[in-house]
């Protein structure tokens, strides 16, 4: 880890106290019970055809996914951009294992709990041309997932796995955590269009 | 680095974006024609595509013999028992909207290949930087494992 933090410093300059450690699990698993749970209650929701609850999964879960995206993407993204690889790797070890258990939680609730609320609401029986606004939706996740799945999530591991090396590549995960900044961006602009299109559907 | 970064390796994270596109739009055009049947000719091509896709995958990174197999098997288990559940979650779904018998076989058959193909993707990503056989082997005779960047 020594390597990384030099990559930042000054030649002659003290070093920091205490050089960032590697993540103590790729998966934090105390989080598992509590995303148990939701994905329980969700089943519960969907099986049970429980508007209430759906509404609830889809609002809370759809809030808070594109609240995070537009957050990480726009906000966290491009101060990431401008720290040192030292204070990126720190970072990274201490973010990037709660987004893995976090991200996938909140879109499998989000867009399991939005497709039955819709054919319970009829909004799934509208014609075209109103129907388009549905197939873009359609096309808006699949655009996210490809993104989030291809490019995203696999840099988020990487990076994590590299951080538990013995001596991390520094210019490695400086690459990856680009790429993750640069795909939270794309899902981020991408939340944009979600929005926009779900409150032409709720408003229609 | 010689523990992966600059190893010559197959197309797989190409392959597999490329197998998740396809069977996406296909899951997109099924979609896009609800609440109405629809025409399962363009679905099954993407679902045939897309199989077809995810197997030259892993075929062609079968072949690979110095490649962190360890670390590919670890990640892929984890990454396969989560999308496992979530794609069952989503076949939950489709069983109690009560989906039509074919449309169904193809909806589950998407899924499936989508449950294989994305653990696939993240195995390969975080394996691909990680130390083969070989570098360990290398490290074991003193030669070390990564100079400094």
């Amino acid at each position: 880890m020594a390597e990384i933090t030099d990559l930042a410093r000054p030649a002659g300059s003290p070093g920091p106290a205490a050089p960032p450690g590697p993540p103590p699990a790729i998966v934090p698993l105390a989080g598992l019970p509590i995303v148990g749970v939701a994905l329980v209650l969700l089943v519960v929701a969907i099986a049970g055809n429980w508007l209430w609850a759906l509404d609830f999964f889809h609002i809370v879960g759809g809030g808070l996914w594109t609240g995070v995206d537009l957050f990480v993407g726009l906000i966290i993204g491009p101060i990431l951009g401008r720290l040192s690889v030292p204070a990126r790797v720190e970072f990274a070890a201490r973010f990037m294992p709660k987004m893995l258990l976090i991200m996938p939680t909140l879109v499998v609730m989000t867009l399991a709990s939005g497709f039955q609320l819709a054919r319970h609401l009829g909004v799934l029986d509208v014609a075209y041309p109103r129907h388009w606004w549905l197939t873009a939706s359609f096309i808006v996740v699949g655009v996210m997932t490809v993104v989030a799945l291809g490019f995203l999530e696999p840099a988020n591991l990487a990076v994590l796995f590299e951080l538990r090396k013995p001596a991390p590549d520094g210019a490695l995960i400086g690459k990856l955590m680009r790429r993750f900044a640069y795909t939270a961006g794309i899902t981020g602009l991408m939340q944009i269009a979600t929005l926009v299109i779900m409150t032409r559907i709720t408003t229609w | 680095m010689v523990d992966g970064a600059q190893r010559q390796l197959p197309p797989v994270t190409a392959l597999a974006v490329a197998a998740l596109i396809v069977v996406l739009a296909g899951g997109i055009d099924l979609a896009a024609h609800l609440p109405r049947p629809a025409p399962l000719g363009p679905p099954v091509a993407a679902l045939a595509v897309a199989a077809v896709t995810v197997i030259a995958a892993a075929v062609t990174l079968a072949r690979v013999r110095d490649f962190a197999w360890h670390t590919f098997f670890l990640v892929g288990g984890w990454a396969l028992a989560a999308y496992l559940v979530i794609a069952g979650m989503l076949e939950l779904v489709f069983v109690l909207d009560h989906t039509p018998g074919g449309l169904l076989a193809v909806l589950s058959l998407m899924l499936a290949v989508f449950a294989v193909d994305v653990p696939l993707l993240l195995a390969f990503s975080v394996a691909r930087y990680q130390p083969g056989p070989a570098a360990g082997a290398a490290g074991a005779a003193g030669a070390g494992t990564a100079p400094p960047p």
